[in-house]
């Protein structure tokens, strides 16, 4: 393979002979010989491409890749149509890192204010900044913007993804922050210890919709509970699902995160996925991260800069709001392209059918005894009581079929999306029809 | 640039004015005239405690976000909230817009009046 440094040894000795040293060792002369490790690396020898892409394929089949997956919680496996790689993978936009001249690259501001007013549009806020690294630095960044010396107790739904809510814990460290969890009754915020537990010095409360069990919040009392106490309300969201459901624009929400993996994301192991941060207008300024914004030049020509950055690290220093600097801008390209083509009509049919097939494969479940743990309102997710679940979820397996993630107590948390046909629901239902009665015999 | 001679300077470019025994203060028109248009301040609470040499609120302006140095150590007992809707006025007459008025004032910085304030302002 090709060597990662462009100088040709020609060009390397024309330098050194420019600065009047005889040989690159002559560059290092004035490190301590002690720092100089003059052995051979004990690296293997360069490969062919033919060699790496072998290798690379070897290891890529230690993968399980399924047909089908019904497991979600928090990974969801949408359909990507081919604009976005096709669109996304043109060299104008696949560039190794991020232009620190942000203006010099309009073409790439342009693609990350067209996604921060998709991103208001879904959730119905007023102001989005250009993402985050993923979902829950995204709620912990939230939280950032609501607590200050008055204000230190954060409220936190135990609804939440756990992982969520490790990740706040995290960030928080070493700050002045409480951190108090709120219970969860029947699968929902327990609304009575909301009451009991929020206070004078509670910043906000951080709810999820659809919750870590898939099950709707009463978001618009929990609402008027948070705002009656004079607290920022942070709804996490599963973004397809607001194809459907009400945005957290309209349930009054101060700001809006969650993880913009479902639209146009693979599912992958370790990312890259994206956060998404919007927020209304009372509390703009206070948005970490990068901030497109659209404006003209002397000439009026319509162009795009990095805005409203005044209390980013680089400019504030140790007084900065946050320390998020950069952005997902490859994966707020894709998820761009994914909603364009999708529009307006297409987003809210992805919704419809992931509900859809969600309630059929709820109620076919439920005909062969699997009944809902918790009888709620649900999206495209829901918790079933299986008894036999671990063989259940081996024998899906073992036709190439992900079940859904299994929980304590025998229960699992099944997914669907539009990516599952009736055809597959009726084979899941089968499956574990089958491997119920060979057990129960 | 206008430095009214009935009021106190800091180093900081904040005016001070006492009124018995409470302390009002702003920041100057040289303060305001470098920072630009000003489109955003944070400002403290009624009851916050604020030390001499310590950032009380910051101010953001077409520029940058500056903080505002209290003068003084002492318990603020008002805060300009008219601000926070309209910043700009700060630009228009930055003597009137005062920030906070502060009590119980136990230390404060080394004050310039008017005239050692404009010598000041041309050495910097």
């Amino acid at each position: 393979m090709g060597t990662f440094i462009p100088n040709t040894n020609k060009q390397r000795d024309e330098m050194l002979g420019d600065i009047g040293l005889n040989g690159m060792d002559d560059l290092f002369r004035d490190l301590p010989s002690r720092c100089i490790y003059n052995d051979m690396l004990d690296i293997p020898k360069g490969l062919s491409e033919i060699e790496v892409v072998e290798s690379i394929t070897k290891i890529s089949k230690k993968n399980k890749v399924f047909d089908k997956i019904l497991r979600g919680a928090g990974s969801y496996n949408h359909y990507i149509p081919t604009t976005v790689p096709s669109i996304a993978s043109k060299e104008e936009f696949l560039t190794a890192y991020t232009p620190y001249q942000g203006e010099i690259s309009q073409g790439i501001l342009q693609s990350i204010f067209e996604y921060q007013t998709m991103i208001c549009e879904i959730t119905g806020m007023q102001y989005s900044n250009a993402s985050v690294y993923d979902g829950a630095t995204a709620a912990a960044e939230a939280i950032n913007m609501c607590v200050d010396k008055k204000h230190d107790n954060v409220l936190i739904a135990e609804t939440v993804d756990k992982r969520i809510i490790d990740t706040i814990y995290t960030y928080n460290l070493g700050k002045n922050i409480n951190i108090n969890i709120i219970p969860m009754k029947d699968g929902e915020l327990d609304k009575n210890a909301l009451k009991d537990m929020i206070g004078d010095d509670s910043a906000c409360l951080l709810i999820q919709q659809p919750n870590y069990y898939g099950i709707l919040e009463d978001v618009d009392n929990i609402e008027s509970v948070v705002h009656n106490a004079g607290v920022k309300l942070i709804m996490s969201c599963y973004p397809t699902s607001l194809g459907l459901l009400k945005t957290p624009g309209e349930y009054g929400a101060d700001i809006a995160v969650g993880d913009g993996q479902p639209l146009g994301l693979d599912v992958a192991y370790g990312g890259p996925y994206l956060g998404f941060m919007a927020t209304k207008k009372s509390m703009f300024r206070k948005l970490p991260g990068r901030i497109v914004g659209q404006t003209v030049d002397c000439n009026d020509n319509k162009g795009y800069v990095l805005t409203l950055q005044a209390r980013e690290q680089h400019i504030r220093r140790e007084k900065a709001g946050s320390n998020i600097c950069s952005n997902q801008a490859h994966c707020a390209l894709k998820i761009a392209i994914y909603l364009s083509t999708l529009g307006k009509e297409g987003f809210k049919e992805v919704a419809i059918q992931c509900a859809s097939k969600a309630a059929y494969l709820q109620n076919e479940l439920s005909k062969i005894g699997l009944n809902l743990v918790y009888k709620k309102s649900y999206f495209n997710e829901f918790v079933v009581k299986c008894k036999n679940r671990d063989d259940i979820l081996k024998r899906l397996e073992e036709n190439n079929i992900l079940g859904g993630l299994p929980l304590d107590n025998d229960k699992i948390l099944w997914c669907v999306t539009e990516l599952i046909k009736k055809e597959d629901m009726d084979k899941v239902v089968n499956i574990v029809k089958e491997v119920n009665d060979e057990l129960d015999i | 640039m206008n430095y009214p001679k009935d009021l106190l300077y800091s180093k900081s470019h904040e005016w001070i004015k006492y009124e018995d025994k409470i302390v009002i203060i702003g920041i100057t028109d040289y303060a305001q005239d470098s920072l630009g248009d000003i489109v955003f301040i944070n400002l403290p609470e009624d009851g916050d405690e604020v030390e001499k040499g310590e950032a009380f609120s910051d101010v953001e302006s077409v520029k940058a976000v500056s903080d505002v140095i209290s003068p003084v150590t002492g318990t603020i007992c008002e805060v300009n909230e008219e601000l926070l809707d309209s910043p700009e006025k700060i630009n228009e007459n930055p003597y009137d817009a005062w920030l906070i008025k502060a009590k119980e004032v136990i230390d404060h910085e080394d004050f310039m009046n008017a005239e050692e304030y404009e010598v000041f302002l041309k050495k910097q």
